[in-house]
């Protein structure tokens, strides 16, 4: 697991609640993590902070799981 | 259309002298102190540096911290006390009409870490405008009441009255009532507040409201004491249940008292400052008993609003004194928050829960810290100094007065089936 991918699951863990061994790279935040629409927006801002990126919002719209928000990050984090 | 009855039949209490209301009455009856140097914030620079704060919570052993992470402090101690509440009362999840059941809350804030914490986090953060998606539902007032309300699954009506420091006052009359029109017949009420920030604390000191008696916190709230410089800000709140009588009899619960009045009244005066011949104190307690229809004489207990400044006290003195004439000097008076501090918008719920305990035990708790007479107060008055009293109390009157001139009483009357 890249480092990225780690940090990312770390966040997961805090924000949600949830066990690290849930946080596969296909489960949704919504669907399979428990989150709902505001929790999602806070991940998101989460991820910003965390790796000092600007996410727009029609990026962040197609952040719906766990490895989309890793591909994201891997490709756009410098 | 004939009212109904209404009874307190549940109750919790997260106070700076107690965490359940086991614990908060027992140090109410022995006089203790609650405040102590603030731990909350970094307070050395402030004008007062002490408070009564919750003490030893571990708000995790409560709430999971997923939850709890969405609720400000205030909601979190809403949660607690109406969780150990809903124990006491020991509805049936199979049977309790959930159509009938609302939660109506006191605040006089709302969220101010909340708010506090995000503006800094804005002003810090260069003024840059990311706002955490859950700013504004921890921060608005109303959420204590929404929270309640989806955690118990209670769908009649909910909502928050804010007066200042009558707001839980507020609550329990408008829960009073509704029972009474037969529109629920369970209600949490009750209040909560937690202002005990670098907002809450500046922003009383700048009203020079507080007392700066820094060498001795636990002296320093002492209502109608000659000496007394202003209030000591506290937290926390409590959770009452009130239920419709036929309702509560009928599946057997627990009664602690009848609720039997409740009334209000505006000074119109200053949006501080109460008016100097107690007249909206004068008119809420006229109101409060004819809506209870008492007379002055059947009042034992006066649990007072005496938030220990140097200009309230007198003047709620002095209207209970016009209103109550010779049988002033026969009842008992107390001003709890010398030992709780003043819980703001959730005061009215902590001192209603003194007076329904002072009415189970029989016993009036104490206005600690009496050091030495004012020559403005007069001394006829049983004002129940330094010591719990044992004595026949059967109806117990719970005076608040807030900011903006908002007046609130209720009175609670010895349940006799």
């Amino acid at each position: 697991m890249s480092a990225i991918a780690e940090r990312v699951k770390q966040i997961i863990v805090e924000k949600l609640g949830v066990e690290e061994s849930e946080v596969t790279p296909e489960a949704n935040f919504q669907n399979d993590l428990g989150a709902d629409s505001l929790d999602t927006v806070e991940l998101i801002m989460e991820f910003e902070k965390e790796f000092n990126l600007s996410i727009p919002d029609d990026q962040a719209e197609n952040i719906g799981t766990v490895g989309q928000a890793v591909a994201y990050l891997e490709e756009n984090v410098k | 259309m004939s009212f109904k009855r209404v009874v307190i039949t549940g109750m919790g209490a997260l106070t700076p002298i107690g965490n359940d209301v086991a614990t908060y009455w027992k140090n109410l009856v022995a006089g203790v102190s609650g405040a102590a140097p603030i731990t909350r914030f970094d307070a050395e620079r402030f004008r007062t540096r002490f408070a009564c704060e919750v003490k030893g919570l571990d708000i995790h052993d409560y709430i999971p911290r997923q939850e709890a992470r969405k609720m400000d402090p205030f909601t979190q101690y809403a949660v607690i006390a109406a969780d150990e509440a809903m124990k006491d009362a020991g509805f049936d999840a199979d049977t309790l009409d959930l159509d009938k059941a609302g939660v109506i809350w006191g605040s006089g804030i709302g969220g101010l870490k909340t708010f506090e914490d995000e503006v800094l986090n804005f002003s810090d953060g260069g003024r840059n405008p990311r706002f955490n998606p859950f700013f504004i539902p921890k921060m608005i007032a109303d959420s204590a009441s929404g929270v309640l309300s989806i955690r118990y699954g209670f769908r009649g009506p909910t909502f928050i009255t804010v007066s200042a420091c009558a707001s839980a006052t507020n609550a329990l009359i408008d829960a009073y009532n509704y029972i009474r029109l037969g529109m629920m017949n369970v209600c949490i009420s009750g209040g909560s507040e937690a202002a005990v920030t670098n907002a809450g604390v500046g922003g009383f000191n700048a009203l020079k409201a507080l007392s700066e008696r820094n060498d001795s916190p636990e002296t320093a709230s002492r209502p109608y004491d000659k000496d007394r410089d202003g209030f000591v800000l506290g937290e926390g709140g409590a959770a009452i249940i009130l239920e419709e009588y036929e309702h509560a009899k009928a599946r057997g619960a627990k009664i602690y008292a009848e609720m039997i009045g409740g009334g209000m009244s505006s000074d119109a005066y200053h949006i501080t400052a109460p008016h100097p011949d107690g007249r909206g104190a004068y008119m809420v307690m006229k109101n409060t008993l004819e809506n209870a229809g008492l007379q002055p004489e059947d009042i034992d207990y006066i649990n007072t609003h005496g938030t220990s400044t140097p200009i309230g006290d007198p003047q709620e003195i002095k209207a209970i004194e016009k209103f109550f004439g010779e049988h002033a000097y026969k009842m008992n008076i107390s001003s709890t928050k010398s030992m709780t501090g003043h819980l703001l918008g959730g005061a009215g719920a902590i001192e209603a829960a003194a007076c329904i305990m002072a009415i189970q035990d029989q016993i009036i708790p104490p206005t600690i810290n009496h050091f030495t007479d004012d020559p403005e107060i007069n001394p006829r008055l049983n004002l129940t100094f330094n010591t719990a009293q044992k004595r026949k109390v059967d109806i117990a009157l719970s005076n608040t007065f807030g900011f903006g001139g908002h007046n609130a009483s209720v009175i609670f009357k010895k349940y006799e089936g």
